[in-house]
Formats: C-alpha cells, sequence, structure tokens
C-alpha cells in the first residue's frame, strides 16, 4: 500500500517530532511511505479568513504531489477536513478528487483503513484527550455531546491500545479550545479565555498529559500553558500512539 | 463602532463576571442534552422538521397566498409589511385607528428587528413589554443579549435595583419570587390598562389560517385576552404547511431552548374574541432577498430557540451585545450580514467554525458552513479590512511556492530562537500578548526526513 505524507506546514516547521511520529507509525505498519517534498500547506488558513480565492494554486499544487498514492495521511483532522470540504471550489480534476477521496487523518486511518487492533506503545499517565471540533464534528471521529446518535468514538479505540494509559473524564468533553486559525488573533481575548477553561478542566480532572489530534488547538494550549508555568505537558497523539517518551 | 472582537475584550475584562455568564448558559445547554437525550426519535425529529421547513421554503409564494386566504376566512385582518418601516407605519395606522395610546406587546424578535418600540414612542405611544426579561431590559434602556433569554446577560442583585428605583420594591432584595410578584402586580395593570395587544408569532399555519404562540408567562394570551385590539407581527418565514406538522416543531422548540419539555402555553389565535379585531402583519424586511441566496437561504428555518447561542463558546463569554445586532450568537451572525455586509461584516469572524451550533440546531441549519461561506463574501465584496488581507496575500505567495516556503520558515525560527523577547512580544503581536510562541526546533521535518529518510 502505497501512502503518501503530508505533513501540514505548522507541523513542519514548529513541531516536527509529530511528523517524525507518523511517519514511524505507517512505517511500523508496513506502509510504503512517499513523502513529497515540494508540500506546503493546505491553504486552510487562507479559506478560514475568506479568501478561499486565493488559495487555488495552493489546492492544485497539493493535489499535483499525489496522484500516485493510495492514501494520503495526515496528523491533522483539521487539515484533511479542509481537503475534504472545501477544495469544491477548484475544478475537480483527477487529482483534485483522488485527494479529496483518499486524504484521511492518521487516527482514521489506523481504524478505518488498516483496522489496527494493536499497537506497541506504552504510555504510563493520566491523559487527557481534547477532542479536537474538526475532527469531531467534521470528520465525526466520536460521538459530539449535542448529537443523540452513536458514534464510536475512534480516538478512545486507539488510545485504549497503549499499555498504562489512564484516559481523564472532564467537565465539558468536547467545547472548542479557542485556537480557531487566524481567529486566535483577531479575536484575542475570547481565544485566550476559551484555551484557560480548556487548561482548567483538565487540570481539575488531574490530567498530567494533554493530547489531541490536531497540533495547531496544542499549539495554542500549550502557549496559554508556558505563559502560566503550568506543569501540564502536551503532546500529540501520534506521539502516544507511536511509544514515545513524555 | 466598535467590532465584535472588541466588545468581547471589554466583555471578558470582568473575569468572574464572564465565568458567570458562561456557567447559566452552559447550564441550559445541559438541561437541553438531558431532555434531547431522553427522546430516542431526536434526530429523526430533527431531520422531520428541516426537510417540513425544506418544503416551506420551496413553496413560501403558495403557502403565504393560502395562509392569507384561510385567516381572512376567519374574520382576520392581514397586512402586508415589505421592510421595517413599512411595519411599523402599519401598526401606527392601526392603533391609530382605534386610538390606541397604551400598548403591551409579548417577546417578538421580529419587533425588535424592525425597532417598533423607538417608533411608538415617538409617537407618544405607551408600550410595554410584558415578558419579564424583557420588561427589564426594557426598563434598562437596553436591547436582548439573547433571543430567549433576554435578560441573561444581568445578575438578580441588578434586577434587585432596578424594580427599587422603578417599582419601589425593597432596597437590597433580589429574591426572584419576591421581584417576580412585583413585575406581576406592575404588569398587571398594565394588561388592564391596554388598548391593544402586540405579540410575536412561532408558527403560522398556511392550512387555517391561524397562528401559534409559545411562552412560559402567559403574558401574549393576559394582553390578547384584555385588549379590544390584537396585532400578530409574522416573519414570511413563520409558516408551516399543516396543523399536523406542529407537534414536531413544538417538541424540538422548548426542549432546544431551556430543556422543557414544552413551552408552558402554546396558544392558537385563529379569530378574534366578539368585539374585538384581530391583525396579522407578514413582513418581508430582507427576507425574500435571503430566499434567494442558495448558500444562506435555509437560515430562514430557524425557530428562534436560541440553542446555538447557549451552546455556542463564544457567545457565552462575550454576551450577546458584543454581536450589536438584533439577533446575536450563531444564527445572528448569518443571518446580520444579509442585511448589512458593512456594518455585520465582523460576525462571520466571531467563530472558530466549531461547528456545535449547527450540530444543536433542531431545524438543521448548517450554520458553521454558512459563517465559512460569509468570509467568502465578505472578501469578495472587499469587507475584508486590509490589515487582513494583506498579510494573508503574502502567506498565499509564500505557500505557493516550496523553496520560498522553506526559507522562511527557516528564518521565522531561527528568528524566534535568538531575537530578544521584546522584540517577539510586544504590541504587534497579539499571539504573544497571552500566549508563548512554540518553541522552534533548528531542524523543521523536511530537514530531518533529507538527513534521516531520503537517502
Amino acid at each position: 500500500m502505497k501512502v503518501g505524507l503530508f505533513i501540514p506546514c505548522y507541523i513542519d516547521q514548529f513541531f516536527p517530532e509529530v511528523g517524525i511520529a507518523t511517519l514511524q507509525l505507517l512505517e511500523k505498519q508496513n506502509c510504503e511511505v512517499f513523502f513529497p517534498e515540494q508540500q506546503t500547506c493546505c491553504g486552510q488558513p487562507l479559506a478560514n479568513t475568506g479568501m478561499e480565492q486565493d488559495g487555488k494554486k495552493i489546492y492544485n499544487q497539493l493535489a499535483q504531489l499525489f496522484p500516485k498514492c493510495d492514501y494520503v495521511v495526515v496528523p491533522s483532522p483539521s487539515c484533511v477536513h479542509h481537503i475534504r470540504e472545501h477544495y469544491d471550489i477548484v475544478e475537480q480534476t483527477d487529482e483534485i478528487l483522488h485527494l479529496r477521496k483518499n486524504t484521511y487523518d492518521i487516527v482514521e486511518f489506523l481504524v478505518d483503513i488498516l483496522k489496527v487492533e494493536h499497537l506497541d506503545a506504552r504510555f504510563p499517565h493520566r491523559v487527557g484527550l481534547h477532542q479536537s471540533c474538526h475532527g469531531l464534528r467534521g470528520l465525526q471521529l466520536a460521538k459530539p455531546s449535542e448529537l443523540m446518535k452513536n458514534i464510536p468514538s475512534k480516538w478512545n479505540k486507539v488510545l485504549e491500545m497503549v499499555e498504562g494509559i489512564e484516559l481523564a473524564e472532564l467537565n465539558r468533553p468536547d467545547e472548542c479550545c479557542g485556537f480557531g486559525g487566524t481567529f486566535a488573533v483577531a479575536e484575542e481575548a475570547i481565544s485566550v479565555k476559551m484555551g484557560k477553561d480548556r487548561l482548567a478542566d483538565h487540570v481539575a480532572n488531574k490530567v498530567e498529559v494533554l493530547t489531541s489530534g490536531d497540533m495547531s488547538c496544542l499549539m495554542h494550549l500549550q502557549g496559554i500553558a508556558r505563559r502560566q508555568k503550568s506543569g501540564l505537558k502536551i503532546m500529540h497523539i501520534a506521539n502516544i500512539l507511536n511509544g514515545d517518551k513524555l | 463602532m466598535s467590532t465584535h472582537s472588541e466588545k468581547a475584550a471589554v466583555f471578558i475584562k470582568d473575569e468572574a463576571r464572564t465565568d458567570w455568564h458562561d456557567g447559566a448558559l452552559w447550564k441550559v445547554r445541559q438541561k437541553r442534552d438531558d431532555s434531547a437525550s431522553q427522546l430516542p426519535e431526536w434526530e429523526l425529529l430533527r431531520e422531520t422538521a428541516s426537510q417540513i421547513k425544506d418544503n416551506v421554503l420551496s413553496n413560501l409564494d403558495n403557502y403565504l397566498v393560502q395562509f392569507e386566504a384561510e385567516a381572512k376566512k376567519n374574520g382576520v385582518i392581514v397586512h402586508w409589511a415589505e421592510d421595517a418601516v413599512a411595519h411599523n407605519r402599519i401598526i401606527g395606522e392601526i392603533l391609530k385607528k382605534h386610538n390606541a395610546r397604551k400598548i403591551v406587546k409579548s417577546k417578538s424578535m421580529l419587533t425588535e428587528e424592525c425597532k417598533l418600540n423607538d417608533f411608538l414612542e415617538s409617537k407618544n405611544i405607551e408600550i410595554i413589554d410584558t415578558d419579564l426579561g424583557e420588561r427589564i431590559i426594557q426598563m434598562r434602556k437596553e436591547a436582548p443579549s439573547h433571543i430567549v433569554l433576554p435578560a441573561i446577560h444581568i445578575k438578580k442583585e441588578e434586577v434587585g435595583e432596578l424594580f427599587h428605583k422603578e417599582l419601589g420594591t425593597e432596597k437590597g432584595n433580589s429574591d426572584p419570587t419576591y421581584l417576580t410578584k412585583a413585575a406581576r402586580t406592575h404588569l398587571r395593570d398594565k394588561f388592564f390598562e391596554a388598548d391593544a395587544a402586540i405579540t410575536g408569532v412561532n408558527f403560522g399555519i398556511a392550512e387555517t389560517g391561524g397562528v401559534v404562540i409559545c411562552t412560559n408567562e402567559g403574558n401574549a394570551d393576559m394582553g390578547c385576552h384584555s385588549a379590544p385590539v390584537q396585532i400578530h407581527c409574522m416573519g414570511i418565514e413563520k409558516l408551516l404547511p399543516k396543523a399536523e406538522h406542529l407537534g414536531v416543531f413544538t417538541r424540538l422548540l422548548a426542549r432546544s431552548a431551556t430543556g422543557q419539555p414544552s413551552t408552558i402555553y402554546t396558544s392558537h389565535y385563529h379569530r378574534a374574541r366578539q368585539g374585538s379585531e384581530m391583525h396579522i402583519v407578514i413582513v418581508d424586511n430582507g427576507r425574500s432577498e435571503l430566499l434567494g441566496k442558495e448558500d444562506f437561504r435555509n437560515s430562514l428555518k430557524c425557530i428562534r430557540c436560541g440553542a446555538c447561542m447557549n451552546t455556542c463558546p463564544i457567545y457565552r463569554r462575550s454576551g450577546g451585545h458584543s454581536y450589536h445586532s438584533t439577533i446575536p450568537g450563531p444564527i445572528g451572525a448569518i443571518l446580520s450580514p444579509n442585511l448589512n455586509l458593512t456594518e455585520y461584516s465582523d460576525l462571520p469572524f466571531a467563530s472558530t467554525l466549531c461547528g456545535s451550533c449547527s450540530d444543536v440546531c433542531p431545524v438543521k441549519i448548517n450554520i458553521h458552513d454558512q459563517l465559512y461561506k460569509w468570509r467568502q463574501e465578505i472578501y469578495k465584496n472587499n469587507e475584508l479590512p486590509k490589515s487582513k488581507s494583506i498579510p494573508l496575500k503574502i502567506t498565499a505567495k509564500v505557500l505557493e511556492n516550496p523553496s520560498t516556503y522553506n526559507i522562511v520558515g527557516k528564518i521565522a525560527r531561527s528568528s524566534i530562537r535568538s531575537l530578544p523577547r521584546f522584540m517577539i512580544y510586544n504590541g504587534l503581536n497579539a499571539w504573544g500578548k497571552q500566549r508563548e510562541l512554540p518553541e522552534a526546533p533548528n531542524e523543521s521535518f523536511k530537514e530531518w526526513y533529507k538527513m534521516n529518510r531520503d537517502v
């Protein structure tokens, strides 16, 4: 199985360890991983600010990198959601359709495509899961608390395969962290307040490590936690699943 | 006028009050969850309601004609208002004909939208809002901050002070039962004196020509049952095809709004009492224009339950007034730009696009998708501030070119690592006001890959 790896811009630049863990996770599952170095970004920052027309070239360039891959895997539900849902404004070429149809978040890929039942990972810590909104409501990786139907959690499924892990219950299991892309800067006061409230929920429930599928949420939460000099540790879910140490 | 972001920053300065506001609304959201989870058919109800409303919007012209004909058969006087000005003028004329000087009005977001109170007061007509929350904010000379809980931003102690000043209640007494009793006595007099009663409309039934009004206080009925003239103001989108469709909506409305199985009063008005007059004013005010916008038309499905406000993490932490529009919150942020794109171009950005609003919506309006689409419209119409668009245009150029991207990334990382703190954390860096930037690694993933795999 040939798997294209797309590492979103901010992970490439600021959190290479998340990219490395994703790559290693795929390699351990015997995927033939292809990483085209001409990649940059999915274009979401532009589109979420209303400038999707200016992102068309970026969309097409990304799609041209992966035509020969069976799947494209991304350690970010938010970028996957953007590619699937919002790449409808460019000409629907074979490359674009192929990318939209076959792009998966890493957790979604492990559960739905590779049907992984066992992971060689140990993480003896109390972990709080931040269910990022685009993963939760966009990709339906778990049941949003608003919906009255059963949607099994893919995040929990893989985390429960990790030896020694203890998952914390939160008071508000799926409240947004307040990152929201350019929202984080344009609505700075609310964005930070939302982040502070999320962190407080994890701290109140004795979380040692806060994890999520989306590093962008974590970048925001980590930024606040570090300013607060909080002892809360932050780690992307791919690192936990890959068996990385704290 | 200041933007949502600026108003929100002011609201949030009082962090304890922000937490109180957030907590109060979160409780309402939880009540909604408890109530919805007790109905195994909840998601089916939402889907059914959504489809009925789709049918209404697709056949609105016919339903409106049918509604008017049936209402007329019942002796109701029907008026058509193309905009807020016409709405107010029509009501002014009805009141003038009856020489009505004292009016009671139950909750109606439509009359808020049309600024009816200001219009009538300018003609020296007394108009009293009879919903308790509405009465409180009317005394405070404020706009509602929520469409179902208009005074949710006010604490009971503040109501105690207000009533002491306005109604002569004991100083320092903020017991809700005591204050409610005082309001009831005050309003009872207003009901007895009223020359006319005005209400909003929750649902109009095309098949019967009747209107349905849902309240918890019975105040709409108190007005209509005592005044010689009753006037119901209804947006064109409020119609349902048949009476049999109503149950779907009444089951959803109160559960979504407050978690109650139904509102205390669900009143059906079909014709005037003997010796009195019943009027229905059907209002467009931009709705038919919205109906013509494919991406945005289904915002007209809204039944004004307020669930999107209660669930919205931004609304809960910024208060309804931060939206500076008649309808606040997520639904207001998609309705208001249709009325005035320039004035409300900040509202679609008052969201992280978390999508919770769409998931609670009892009629399945894709609110967060529409927020995203309004953002695109705002840019297309040159309403996006240059402070946002210019940096992003530069970003686009960088992202279009992988080698530029690699170089810019490297420079950015090394700057974060090496520049003195004051050069990074200053007034120009909104991210860094209350947050640290990520620790910039020496090596990007691409650089690591080149060294470790690409050999």
